[in-house]
Formats: structure tokens, C-alpha cells, sequence
């Protein structure tokens, strides 16, 4: 017997080792593929070089302080199984509102008129051209596409909830347990999520494929939100921020949010 | 040398029953956690990051103890420290594991967390995070358990181990820069935006590692027959002076900038944190207690017939271990999401559960360090006969 | 050696015991059951046929969330020449509506536990 103890064990380990990492080496350079065939955008898809989305706040406030209007949200949730759970702690919202003087917080001083005051306004990911959350993500499961869309990856997403944290705006949700039980009538054509990843508003991207507006604003009986594609000089977003004064939220930040208020 | 753990007397294994206790009841939490959700803790979504990620923050800095014995030795021939590099070493270790534990339970998918190799993005701080508390942590695991193995034999330290020393010295220092990172560089929360939050990590690591450190020489030197020398001690005693003083002009000068200069983003975090905002105010006798601790410190340290003491310097330094695990730990955590993004105060208090993972990750770590410190104070009490 | 007949039979037994996952099924007869997912589609064929399907639909379904989720691409054009939507829930679960009589009937006799179904919503089954 030429080996003793200790060479055998190191053997045998590199061995092991060897074998098994070989394997594993080899199962992910040899992916299977599926058969190399075409894969392309929908027909009817909606394309644009720079999704935005105009709020016309006069119309909304009135519409809101006329009926308790909350449209935009209960579509966009329906349409997107977005639970709720019943409590601010466990709280998932895509779209909401909150009032002025907290959406755009160092825009109010004590003479603001008072059709601003204390006015509704609304909140939702802002698709930053310059997303400090795409930034942070460690998986890029937080990702921009070419059209300026910020989407979620939920099949990659972590939770280190990162981009909870860089996000300037609090446009971000956890799913701090299991959303399925929390899902009003589910819709078979969307899924929900799983608890332990983040979510947020995605700019309806599955339905911009479909050809079909966002939910929010095809919802909004008012018309107070506009969406389009900026880099389209004739759509309606640019002729909009043509003819009126708009303010963005928390601009001094170089973020490039792309949700237009209208004041 | 593992055998060395293995050989103990009743104190010893009564630690390590009480260590695997408390381990067992935090794995129990955490299982509840694992299939319920992260919503067992206190947790929000204003509050995104809390208990688990503030003690993160914390022990990356005590993970700095290393480099603070490293350097001295092994860069300007400091002798004194020779006997305790190994200790700093595997209080690193300890650390290290412990901030890669606290990362982990942190996660809501924690077992996809190997995207962050499988899909590396470096313009992400986090995945640099993960890269160099890996490297730090096999890097102490190497030279430590190599240095404490030819102590052992009687020989000198192999000649390439040289290189990974010195260059452990620069990574100790990246470990809390990226961290500090994580902070620094996101535009929405003022409490971290500031250019010095790098600064301030490395002063509060090289106060609160040695300071542990030190706590952990007079344990060693009470129960076993290893003594680490009551001038290392003492060296490290005045490090922790120094770096103390210099972690609370850091935070003073936060306190300026914010005060001075009025904006209300820079002010509201601390105002909540030490006074209160909006009615909310449930940190604030903790930053208190952290500042009082901190002057009691620095009194004590300063002076250095308070400081030869070492009895007084225990207190002393638990004081500086204390303050700054509350003052980097939640104060700094929490406070940058309060108020939140849309100026309102939404607080955070951790739950049962969430506390008892949390001390279930500190027991591993303590396990952990009660392992390696059995087995390093073994060979040297052996070397030294 | 020492003890080498109590040795010998020790390890006899351990093996028998170790590998009788294997041989208690040959000799009850289990080892014929086959999984037979049912079928009560109404088209004729899917989008690969069944063969390469059966092997690699998980790694159809991965190649498909990276084209729709990551680059905008919905529509799969398949070797049989048409074109699908590509979506778990509203192209494959339209067909293979039945998933306990289904896709469960392998899963379960596999032991695998896919986590799909915590967000895609499986379609509602007739009982």
C-alpha cells in the first residue's frame, strides 16, 4: 500500500470534487436550447422610443374631490392581481394617491393656492431615464428596456430589496408573505407574485404589447392621464408639455422621471 | 488542529450548549420565516431594511479588527501585537460570517441568491459587496489558519503567505467602503447621502473590532493559560481612543452640515432620530444612550489612568461596542428611511421572531469565534511550553 | 479479520438495506407504473412535438420568460411554422387546462415541486 491516509483523502476529495464540478461546468456550458426558432414583438404591439405618461392634476383633483374617484388604482390592481392585504405594514400599491404636498414635497410653501392645497395627487413609478433602482439591482432583475420601461424580473428578483431603498419616490413594494390569498378573483391572464420579491408598476407593458393603452388610463373617466411615446413630436404627450407648464417630481435628483404633472 | 475544539473542559462545553441553544431556537424563527415571508418582522414597506441589516452594518466594521492588529505587525514590525494577529484574524472571521448570515436571512428569495454570481452586474454595490466579503472571509480563513498551523509547528510562516497578508490590508478597508456604498450612493435617502459616510464606517470599525477585541484578550486571559500581553492591549486601548474620537467628530460634522445649513432633507432624519418627528420618537432614547455611552467612553479612554485601569478600560470599551452598534446598527439603518420618500414617518420596531433570528445569527458567530479562539488559545498555551 | 462473519453480514444487511428502494419496487410490481398525464386538448399538436416537449419543457419555458419578460418578443414562431403567444397561463394552461391530471401526474411521481404556480395563475378546474 504506497498511500497513506492522508493522500487518500486528498485524493478522493479532488476527486469528488473534480467529478462533480466537471459536471456542473459542463450542464451549464452545454444549456440545452430550445429548437433555434423566431421570436418577435406582437403585430398590434404598441412601439414607442420613450414611454411617458402625462397627469393632468386639474382634472384629476376635481374628479376626485367630486366622487372619491379612485379608477386608475382599482383598474390597474384588478388588472394586475394586486393583493390587499388590509394593512398599511403589508401594503402593495402600484398606483395611488397621497397629497400634494407629499408627492412633490419641497414645492409647497405656506401661500400655495388653494386649488394645490392639501389637493390629491397621484404616485406611481416614475420609469426614470436614469433609474437609480436599475443602478442598484445586483441580478439586474430590475432592468430598463430600450423603450425607457423599468420592469421587474420576478423569476430573478432576490428581495435584498436594494431598490426599495434607492428608489427616491417609494414607488416600490415588498411581498412581505404569500400574495395568492390576498388576490381578489385572480385573473387567469396574469400571474400574481410570489411573497419574497418586489413589485411595482410596470406601465402595462403586457398590454402596450396587445396594442391596448395602460389600465389607469384607459380607467380614468376623466382623461387625466396621457400616455405616449415622447420621442414622437407629434403624439399627444409632447404637443401637452408643448402648451403647458409641467413639474416632475423631485427633479434636482437627475433621475429624468417621465411622469409629467400638469399644474 | 480542529481536534483542539473538540478537547475542552465543563465551562467550555457549557458555552458552546448555550450558543447552540440560542442557534437552535433563531433556526426555528427562521424557518417560520422561510415559509411565511419576511412580514414576521417588523418590517414595511417605508422600512424596507432593519433589524438584520443594521447588525450587517455593524459587524462589517468589527470585521476591521483584523487589519487593525495586521497592520501594525506586519507592515511596521509592531512585535507586540505578534501574539494576536491570529485573534484579530478569526474575529474577522467571525464577523464576516456573521454579515453574510444576517445578508441571507435578510432575503426574500434567499435561495436564488446566487444570481448575484450567475447574473453579475457591477454597476450594482451590492454584487461588489458580496465579491469582497467573500474574498475577505476566504482571505482571513487562509492566513489565520496557516499562521496558527506553523505557530504550531514551530516554524515561520510560509514565505507566499506574505502577499495575501499585505493584501488583506486594502480589502479590510474595501469591506467597509462598499458598504458604506450601499449607503452613500442612493439619491433619494439624505441621511446617507453624504461623501464622508465611507469615512465614518472605517472610524466606528476601528473603534468597535479592537474594542471587542480587547473584551475577547481579557476573556481569553482570565479562563485559559494564554495571555496576550497587557501592552497589546493596551495599543489596541489607544487605537479604540482614537478612533473613537474620531467617529464622533465624524458624526458631529453630519450634525453641522445638516443644522447649519437648514435644508429640511438633511435635518428631518436626525431630528427624528434624536427628538422626534411628528410624534414619533421611539429611537430617540436609544440615540441618547448611544451618545451617553460615547462621552462616558471617550472620558474614560482619554485618560490615561482610566485607561491603564483594565478594569475600567472593560467598561470603557463596552461602552464604545455599545454606542456604536446602536448608533451604526439601527440608528443609521432606520433612520435613513424616516421619514420616507414621501415625507411621512412610518416607524419600525422589530418583532419576537425577528429578534430571536437576530440572536440566533450573533449565537452562530460567537460559536464560531468560541471555536477558533479554542483552538488558536490551544495551540499557543502548547507552543509556549 | 476479527468478528469477519458478524462484519460480513452487517454489511450484507446495510446494503440490502440501502438499496431496497430499488428492489422493493421490482418485486411488488410498482416498478411498471408509469406516469400518464391525460391529454384533452383540442388541438392536434403543440408548440414542439411530444418527445422533445416531455424532455425539455422547462427549458422551453425559461428560453420564453427571457424573450418576453427581458426583451419585449411575445410571439414564438415554432418549427411547425405558427405562431404562439408565448405565455405559460394563456397559451400552454388554454390546452392542457386539466394541471392535477396533467402536469401534476408527473410532477408528483418525479417528487418535483415547481414554483411556477405560486405566481401563474393555474386555471380554474372542472370537477
Amino acid at each position: 500500500m504506497g498511500v497513506n491516509r492522508r493522500d487518500f483523502l486528498k485524493i478522493t476529495g479532488l476527486g469528488t470534487l473534480a467529478g462533480v464540478s466537471g459536471k456542473a461546468a459542463a450542464d451549464l456550458v452545454f444549456k440545452g436550447q430550445a429548437e433555434a426558432q423566431e421570436a418577435k414583438p406582437r403585430e398590434e404591439a404598441l412601439v414607442g422610443k420613450r414611454w411617458a405618461m402625462v397627469v393632468d392634476t386639474k382634472k384629476c383633483i376635481e374628479k376626485i374631490k367630486k366622487d372619491g374617484c379612485k379608477d386608475c388604482t382599482i383598474a390597474c390592481h384588478a388588472v394586475h392581481n394586486v393583493p390587499d392585504f388590509g394593512n398599511p405594514k403589508d401594503e402593495i400599491k402600484w398606483i395611488w394617491q397621497d397629497t400634494f404636498e407629499h408627492i412633490c414635497p419641497n414645492q409647497h410653501h405656506p401661500f400655495t393656492s388653494e386649488s394645490l392645497e392639501g389637493a390629491p395627487f397621484l404616485a406611481l413609478c416614475n420609469h426614470c431615464d436614469n433609474p437609480p433602482c436599475v443602478r442598484v439591482c445586483p441580478t439586474k432583475a430590475t432592468f430598463q428596456r430600450e423603450d425607457g420601461i423599468v420592469l421587474m424580473d420576478f423569476h430573478r428578483c432576490i428581495g435584498c430589496r436594494f431598490c426599495m431603498a434607492g428608489c427616491p419616490y417609494g414607488s416600490r413594494s415588498f411581498n412581505w408573505r404569500d400574495p395568492r390569498p390576498f388576490v381578489q378573483n385572480a385573473r387567469e391572464d396574469f400571474p400574481t407574485r410570489m411573497r419574497g420579491v418586489v413589485e411595482k408598476c410596470n406601465f402595462c407593458a403586457e398590454r402596450l404589447a396587445e396594442g391596448k393603452i395602460p389600465a389607469c388610463v384607459e380607467a380614468c373617466k376623466a382623461k387625466a392621464l396621457i400616455f405616449g411615446d415622447l420621442e414622437d413630436p407629434h403624439s399627444e404627450v409632447r404637443e401637452i408639455l408643448h402648451e403647458h407648464h409641467s413639474i416632475r417630481r423631485k427633479p434636482e435628483l437627475g433621475t429624468m422621471p417621465q411622469i409629467y404633472y400638469l399644474v | 488542529m480542529i481536534d483542539k475544539a473538540l478537547i475542552g473542559g465543563r465551562k467550555y462545553y457549557g458555552l458552546i450548549a448555550v450558543l447552540l441553544g440560542v442557534i437552535g431556537v433563531g433556526v426555528l424563527c427562521y424557518l417560520w420565516q422561510f415559509f411565511y415571508g419576511l412580514g414576521i418582522t417588523g418590517l414595511s414597506r417605508d422600512v424596507s431594511w432593519g433589524l438584520y441589516i443594521a447588525q450587517f452594518t455593524f459587524l462589517v466594521g468589527v470585521a476591521a479588527s483584523a487589519v487593525m492588529v495586521v497592520l501594525p505587525y506586519y507592515l511596521h514590525n509592531y512585535k507586540v501585537f505578534g501574539k494576536i494577529t491570529v485573534l484579530g484574524e478569526f474575529l474577522a472571521i467571525s464577523s464576516v460570517a456573521m454579515c453574510m448570515l444576517f445578508i441571507f436571512v435578510d432575503m426574500g428569495q434567499p435561495l436564488r441568491v446566487l444570481n448575484v454570481i450567475l447574473h453579475p452586474t457591477p454597476n450594482s454595490v451590492m454584487f461588489w459587496d458580496f465579491m469582497v466579503l467573500t474574498g475577505y472571509l476566504l482571505l482571513n480563513v487562509l492566513i489565520g489558519w496557516i499562521s496558527l498551523d506553523c505557530e504550531r509547528k514551530g516554524v515561520a510562516p510560509p514565505k507566499w503567505i506574505k502577499p495575501f497578508v499585505y493584501l488583506s490590508i486594502p480589502w479590510a478597508v474595501s469591506i467597509h467602503t462598499v458598504t458604506a456604498f450601499l449607503y452613500a450612493g442612493l439619491p433619494g435617502r439624505h441621511l446617507w447621502l453624504t461623501a464622508i459616510m465611507a469615512a465614518r464606517f472605517i472610524a466606528s470599525a476601528f473603534a468597535s473590532g479592537p474594542s471587542l477585541l480587547i473584551i475577547l484578550c481579557l476573556i481569553v486571559r482570565r479562563f485559559t493559560r494564554f495571555d496576550p500581553g497587557k501592552e497589546a492591549i493596551q495599543t489596541l486601548a489607544k487605537i479604540v481612543t482614537y478612533a473613537m474620537i474620531i467617529n464622533i467628530f465624524f458624526l458631529s460634522l453630519e450634525f453641522f452640515t445638516a443644522f447649519y445649513s437648514q435644508i429640511p432633507g438633511h435635518m428631518h432624519p436626525l431630528v427624528y432620530l434624536y427628538a422626534g418627528l411628528e410624534g414619533h420618537g421611539v429611537l430617540i432614547p436609544w440615540m441618547w444612550t448611544s451618545t451617553a455611552l460615547a462621552a462616558l467612553a471617550i472620558i474614560l479612554l482619554v485618560n490615561p489612568g482610566t485607561r491603564n485601569n483594565e478594569s475600567i478600560l472593560t467598561v470603557a470599551v463596552l461602552a464604545v461596542f455599545f454606542s456604536t452598534w446602536i448608533d451604526k446598527g439601527m440608528g443609521l439603518v432606520v433612520g435613513g428611511f424616516i421619514p420616507n420618500p414621501l415625507e411621512r414617518v412610518v416607524e419600525y420596531t422589530p418583532t419576537l421572531p425577528e429578534v430571536l433570528i437576530t440572536l440566533g445569527v450573533w449565537g452562530i458567530g460567537f460559536l464560531i469565534l468560541t471555536v477558533l479562539f479554542k483552538i488558536a488559545v490551544t495551540v499557543k498555551e502548547e507552543a509556549a511550553l | 479479520m476479527y468478528d469477519g462473519g458478524k462484519i460480513v453480514a452487517g454489511l450484507v444487511l446495510f446494503l440490502a438495506v440501502v438499496t431496497s428502494p430499488i428492489w422493493y419496487n421490482v418485486v411488488t410490481g410498482k416498478a411498471e407504473y408509469k406516469p400518464e398525464p391525460k391529454i384533452i386538448t383540442q388541438e392536434k399538436e403543440c408548440v414542439a412535438p411530444k418527445a422533445w416537449m416531455t424532455a425539455m419543457h422547462m427549458t422551453l419555458l425559461n428560453d420564453w420568460r427571457d424573450s418576453v419578460v427581458r426583451e419585449g418578443n411575445r410571439v414564438y414562431v415554432a418549427a411547425n411554422g405558427k405562431a404562439y403567444n408565448m405565455s405559460l397561463q394563456n397559451t400552454c394552461m388554454q390546452c392542457h387546462s386539466n394541471k392535477s391530471e396533467f402536469c401534476d401526474r408527473c410532477h408528483n411521481y418525479t417528487s418535483v415541486n415547481p414554483y411556477c404556480w405560486d405566481c401563474h395563475v393555474e386555471p380554474k378546474e372542472k370537477k
